[in-house]
């Protein structure tokens, strides 16, 4: 029997008001510590953020077990793409150039890089998988990568690993602000027949169960994420795209400039909390 | 060759002589289960790693029959004795019948 | 397949059926399984720990780890799966705890069972009921 295909519907046509269990089970109080570093799963929301007092990683809200594949990065499955990067690196592109031949120190040259993401390069907004591709194509002469695809995903994720434990602070004044803008618009409307906004259940109802699902905040300081489900890397686009699919909407395209936008957007909610790249999820 | 298998492999690179340690392997495999169908209705036929073997010196230390219930990315951790100096060799065996070999030197000390 | 009103009912026919034998639809399958590993020999229990997630967030990945010191091999099954058969761990002389952690697929609740072949030519059994979760906001 197909269960479940698009269970959440099923639910949410009985009306919101019982789609949501009425009992909560917020987020657990356990500590994320990998190698010793202690991360930052709780912090102050930023001022920004008029709804939220506090904001949570999204580990905080998974089962011990989920959270048990992120504390060691051997048990992290996503490490295998992280090495596979790593060859990637040191590839020499279609005209003999690797990223390794500029870039001598290695992917260690792009700490912090990924705590600022997105943000405005060259007068547009610029996300790292928009980065690759543009220095893939002037430096290498190469063909851009897919923008889900394991190759890309797997070296967002080597240069996102480079910021792990570092604070999100991404910019979301002057050049960035009417980006940030059209991501808060996106943000707050609601998509679909089922006419839900990323807002109702990640501001609105996080730590409550739809249906059987355990809503988080819904914060992207841990992607590219290794997503059981899925079992590999999933971009913050893919994400979207699963969400307001879900809403039952058309969505937005992978690297649209809607979704880019919301990229800031949520990223923003993310400030003040520890890049968690490669993080595990359910 | 299934395309970019790549395999993972944590092992100490030290032991005392008769020492127990843990070892963790993990592979980048799709391990297509033969129970899902594409988009036109076609059953995706199986390819899965079938068997996964570790012995140290010549002496064994597991032999794994695998079946489709084994999740993407085989994970395997176990414990293993180290009774002198020497070398671990892991072997997977895909369906289609490459064979996938990491070896990994322990020193006594 | 589509939920309609007929084969409403012949899903509770069937249901029905397997509750009347106290056995879920692929139970035999493991139960054939198992005669096929011990031929027919006697389980006891006690010799083997199994340990599972009480509910799993996503069946794909399931963490599973299973020992038996003194087992010669142990076969794992799950007998909810459309094929029972997890992994078989074969031990060698230089595995001290007869046990292996590793990450199954679960296609629902169901029972992940473990049966340890021991070096006495004895048998031993342990089982654990995973509750996965399934109806959630998919990928």
């Amino acid at each position: 029997m197909q269960m479940g295909k698009r269970p959440i519907a099923i639910v949410l046509a009985l009306g919101l008001s019982t789609a949501f269990s009425t009992t909560a089970f917020a987020q657990d109080s356990d500590q994320l510590s990998i190698d010793g570093d202690t991360l930052v799963t709780e912090t102050a929301a930023p001022d920004h953020l008029e709804n939220l007092d506090t904001i949570y990683s999204g580990w905080r809200f998974r089962t011990d077990e989920t959270q048990a594949l992120q504390i060691d990065d051997f048990d992290n499955p996503a490490f295998v793409f992280i090495d596979k990067a790593m060859d990637s690196f040191n590839a020499a592109g279609p005209n003999g150039a690797s990223c390794a031949s500029c870039h001598e120190g290695g992917p260690e040259e792009f700490a912090g890089f990924t705590a600022s993401m997105p943000k405005v390069m060259d007068g547009k907004l610029t996300t790292t998988e928009d980065f690759l591709n543009a220095h893939r194509a002037d430096t290498q002469e190469a063909e851009p990568w897919k923008w889900s695809g394991g190759d890309m995903q797997g070296m967002v994720a080597l240069l996102g690993l480079q910021s792990r434990g570092m604070p999100v602070n991404v910019a979301i004044d002057g050049d960035a602000a009417p980006y940030w803008e059209q991501g808060k618009e996106i943000y707050y409307t609601r998509y679909g027949q089922l006419e839900l906004s990323c807002a109702n259940c990640h501001e609105d109802n996080y730590g409550m169960m739809i249906r059987a699902d355990h809503l988080s905040q819904g914060q992207i300081n841990g992607f590219p994420t290794y997503r059981l489900k899925q079992a590999k890397l999933i971009s913050r686009h893919n994400r979207f795209r699963g969400c307001i699919r879900d809403t039952r909407a058309h969505t937005f395209a992978e690297g649209s400039d809607e979704f880019r936008a919301l990229e800031l957007y949520v990223m923003s909610r993310s400030n003040g909390l520890s890049v968690e790249t490669p993080a595990v999820r359910q | 060759m299934a395309s970019g298998v790549k395999p993972r492999v944590k092992v100490p690179k030290t032991a005392a002589a008769g020492e127990t340690i843990t070892i963790k392997t993990l592979i980048s495999h799709a391990m297509e289960s033969g129970q899902r169908k594409d988009k036109e209705g076609n059953v995706i036929p199986r390819s899965i790693i079938n068997r996964f073997v570790v012995d140290f010196n010549g002496q064994n230390v597991m032999d794994v029959e695998m079946a489709p219930a084994i999740s993407t990315n085989p994970y395997f951790a176990f414990d293993a004795v180290v009774p002198e100096a020497g070398e671990f060799k892991f072997t997977w065996y895909d369906d289609d019948g490459s064979v996938y070999e990491e070896t990994k030197a322990v020193a006594i000390g | 397949m589509q939920l309609t009103r007929r084969n409403m009912l012949a899903l509770s026919g069937g249901a029905a059926a397997a509750t009347a034998l106290g056995l879920p639809a692929y139970a035999s399958a493991a139960q054939d399984a198992i005669a096929a590993f011990t031929g027919g020999a006697d389980l006891a229990e006690g010799a083997v720990t199994l340990t599972a997630p009480e509910i799993a967030e996503n069946g794909n990945t399931v963490p599973i780890e299973v020992s038996a010191p003194g087992a010669a091999s142990i076969m794992l099954l799950a007998d909810g799966n459309p094929t029972p058969a997890v992994a078989t761990f074969n031990f060698g002389p230089l595995s001290p705890s007869r046990g292996a952690a590793t990450r199954v697929r679960l296609a629902g609740t169901q029972n992940v069972i473990a049966i340890a072949k021991m070096e006495d030519g004895t048998f031993q059994r342990a089982s654990a009921e995973v509750k996965v979760t399934i109806g959630g906001c998919g990928g």
